[in-house]
């Protein structure tokens, strides 16, 4: 049955512009005598960025800009500063009208900012303890005299193998009251513990995520560092911690910026852990976001706060990148 | 025990095994203070192995490894008095050239007045004056090789091990080393045990040679008793070019190989004993047609600069010969072998 595997109208879409453009490019080019260029297999991704990269990014910052009539405002903005900006706003002109002394009544509300203090806070706590966690672990597989490193290697993939969802989900029936440790402890004949729906869930439930993209990109590097570089050290005087922090982590420092890249970055835009482990409880910035759009359904709001975020990323990118300018890390820094 | 206290470096009974292979096999070998060394074989045959044994990257699966008389097999790399020139130079990518060449110094935290004046010193002897700020990778692999050289030299050990330093430089580059290296190894008095395969600088460099292979040292000498008087077949063919041939000996000083036989100085194989005969290609003298031993034709001629080799057809033999004089393909010659240049060794196991 062809027809039950179609691709989706909006794939075939792609697909046939990619294969257009794609088409009269190279005739255009072998028209012009240049032969086939190289560049010119590029183009049904440059499409593809184009209609799902660059669009998006047009359309999110024209909603931005412009309030639910579509015309210019900052509103949006300010409404991430003070999320009463529009009540207050109200009560304003209402006091005007009315002609009282409003000003007493006006609270900011800054409960968008706090949002995203906290999703920081939360990314960073993530980044330095998969830093932590991630690190030895990276420097005992890629130790050529370990016979257990590879081994571990295939451990830290099979879990990425599984959908993240359901990651996540499966640490629910662990750690919710009728979840298994609970259990466990009222068979014990001790009272359960409250371990779902807080922030150290959360971090948990990131790290536990994140933490192999701590580590593929530090074993990497370790992994294609020259072991004479240590043997050298060691031969100069150095002892093994010497040899670690004289040669081994300088060495290593590409692989770990690309590590705290790729885990502080979901950290601070995830919504869906947040969501599944810390409940109504934790907010992250991720949830804000996914709230306006989808609950609110104010698209402007939603889409000031994407940029806000993006310019976040934006900065902390450019940062990093000055710390690994040659991209040695193989990261996306 | 006079002559022992001469030994800075013995290995008895040196045998390592990787995952059941057995890399070296009863290594026996001291090394003299002062001396240059080299152990020399084709890949694989335990060279840098024990080199990296005396260097303590690995330790030996059993035997002794006594540095001034005491057992160092299991003392890490840091504690001993010994420094290692790598193969790939293993130069440390985030430090500049000064920093590099002092980077021992700094561990044993030597004055830093102190380190610059060495790093000055050294830099100075390896004619790289005026190069301690540049970063590493921007250096030639010449360059690079006398930055590894000075690093390891300005910690002055008792020996410096080189694990097949110049295999990365060009010829010419090589042999301006080769000279380097051994003036400095006089001039600084350092014990040198060096590492190569390629027979030709081992015969340049050292006081001693080793010819190591299938993890068994085959012969130890001086470069000239071991060219002029391999020990095996093998040691002759992988020291300078060699005509190994089956033969017998038919008594004492009296060899047959390919029908003819051949007065010979060697003796003690007993009578009809199959044996190796070994001829330099240089030895083989070319005459005229009724002189020679015996008569063969010129299958082949190929210039080599120096002289001409010319595999000439003798009977069911083939000898590879070396000549200054061209004789034309195809021509019969006589020829003519002393009897000291011909070499009669026990026939050579089969390798494993």
């Amino acid at each position: 049955m062809i027809s039950s595997v179609a691709l989706p109208w909006w794939a075939m879409v792609c697909m046939g512009a990619g294969l257009a453009a794609f088409i009269a490019m190279l005739v255009i080019s072998i028209k012009r005598n240049h032969g086939v260029k190289r560049s010119l297999f590029a183009s049904p991704y440059a499409l593809w960025m184009i209609i799902f990269t660059v669009l998006p990014v047009i359309l999110i910052s024209y909603y931005a800009f412009t309030d639910s009539n579509g015309a210019f405002t900052l509103d949006n903005f300010k409404n991430f500063w003070d999320s009463h900006y529009e009540a207050n706003k109200v009560i304003a002109a209402e006091a005007e009208r009315l002609g009282v002394d409003y000003s007493q009544y006006i609270v900011r509300g800054t409960v968008n900012v706090d949002t995203l203090v906290y999703s920081l806070w939360m990314a960073f706590q993530c980044t330095v303890i998969c830093l932590l966690l991630g690190y030895p672990a990276a420097l005992f597989m890629a130790d050529r005299k370990m016979k257990l490193g590879s081994t571990l290697v295939v451990l830290f993939i099979i879990p990425m193998w599984m959908n993240f969802l359901l990651r996540t989900i499966a640490w629910m029936s662990l750690l919710e009251d009728s979840g298994l440790i609970n259990s466990f402890l009222r068979w014990l004949g001790f009272d359960s513990v409250q371990l779902m729906y807080t922030s150290g869930t959360v971090l948990l439930g990131m790290v536990y995520n994140f933490l192999p993209f701590m580590v593929f990109p530090i074993y990497t590097v370790l992994n294609k560092m020259d072991y004479r570089l240590s043997e050298a050290a060691a031969d100069l005087g150095c002892n093994s911690w010497q040899t670690l922090y004289k040669v081994t982590m300088p060495l290593s420092i590409p692989g770990v910026i690309s590590g705290i890249t790729m885990v502080f970055m979901p950290s601070v835009t995830t919504f869906f852990i947040p969501r599944i482990l810390g409940g109504s409880y934790t907010m992250m910035f991720g949830d804000l976001i996914e709230s306006k759009f989808l609950t609110e359904g104010n698209w402007n709001a939603g889409s000031a706060l994407s940029l806000i975020m993006m310019l976040l990323i934006l900065v902390s990118l450019s940062i990093l990148r000055k710390a690994d300018p040659n991209g040695e890390g193989g990261g996306i820094a | 025990m006079a002559v022992e206290k001469e030994h800075l470096i013995d290995l008895r009974g040196v045998s390592k095994e990787y995952d059941g292979v057995q890399v070296l096999d009863n290594i026996n070998l001291y090394i003299r203070k002062k001396e240059f060394m080299t152990l020399l074989g084709p890949s694989g045959c335990g060279k840098t192995t024990t080199l990296r044994i005396i260097g303590g990257f690995e330790t030996p699966t059993s035997g002794q490894v006594l540095f001034d008389g005491q057992d160092i097999a299991y003392l890490p790399p840091y504690k001993r008095r010994v420094n290692t020139v790598f193969q790939k130079y293993a130069l440390f990518p985030h430090l500049n050239v000064h920093d590099n060449i002092a980077f021992g110094l700094k561990l044993k935290k030597v004055p830093k007045s102190e380190i610059d004046r060495k790093v000055d010193y050294m830099l100075d002897l390896v004619n790289l004056r005026g190069y301690g700020k540049r970063h590493v990778d921007a250096l030639s692999g010449g360059q690079q090789q006398r930055v590894a050289i000075a690093r390891s030299l300005v910690n002055e050990p008792e020996v410096l091990l080189l694990d097949e330093p110049l295999g990365a430089l060009d010829l010419k580059l090589r042999k301006e080393m080769q000279l380097e290296l051994k003036s400095m190894q006089q001039r600084l008095g350092i014990t040198f045990l060096y590492v190569t395969h390629d027979q030709e600088e081992a015969l340049t460099m050292s006081d001693t040679i080793v010819v190591m292979r299938d993890g068994r040292i085959q012969q130890i000498g001086d470069p000239k008793s071991i060219y002029d008087e391999p020990k095996n077949a093998f040691v002759a063919d992988f020291i300078g070019e060699s005509n190994i041939l089956r033969g017998t000996m038919v008594r004492d000083e009296l060899v047959e190989v390919g029908g003819f036989t051949f007065p010979c100085v060697d003796f003690g194989f007993g009578e009809n004993a199959p044996v190796d005969v070994v001829i330099r290609p240089e030895d083989i003298m070319l005459v005229g047609e009724d002189v020679g031993q015996m008569v063969g034709t010129i299958r082949s001629v190929l210039f080599k600069g120096v002289h001409y080799e010319m595999m000439i057809d003798a009977g069911p033999i083939t000898l590879k010969v070396h000549s200054t004089t061209m004789q034309p393909q195809g021509s019969r010659v006589g020829i003519n072998i002393v009897p000291f240049n011909i070499h009669i060794m026990k026939p050579m196991q089969e390798a494993k």
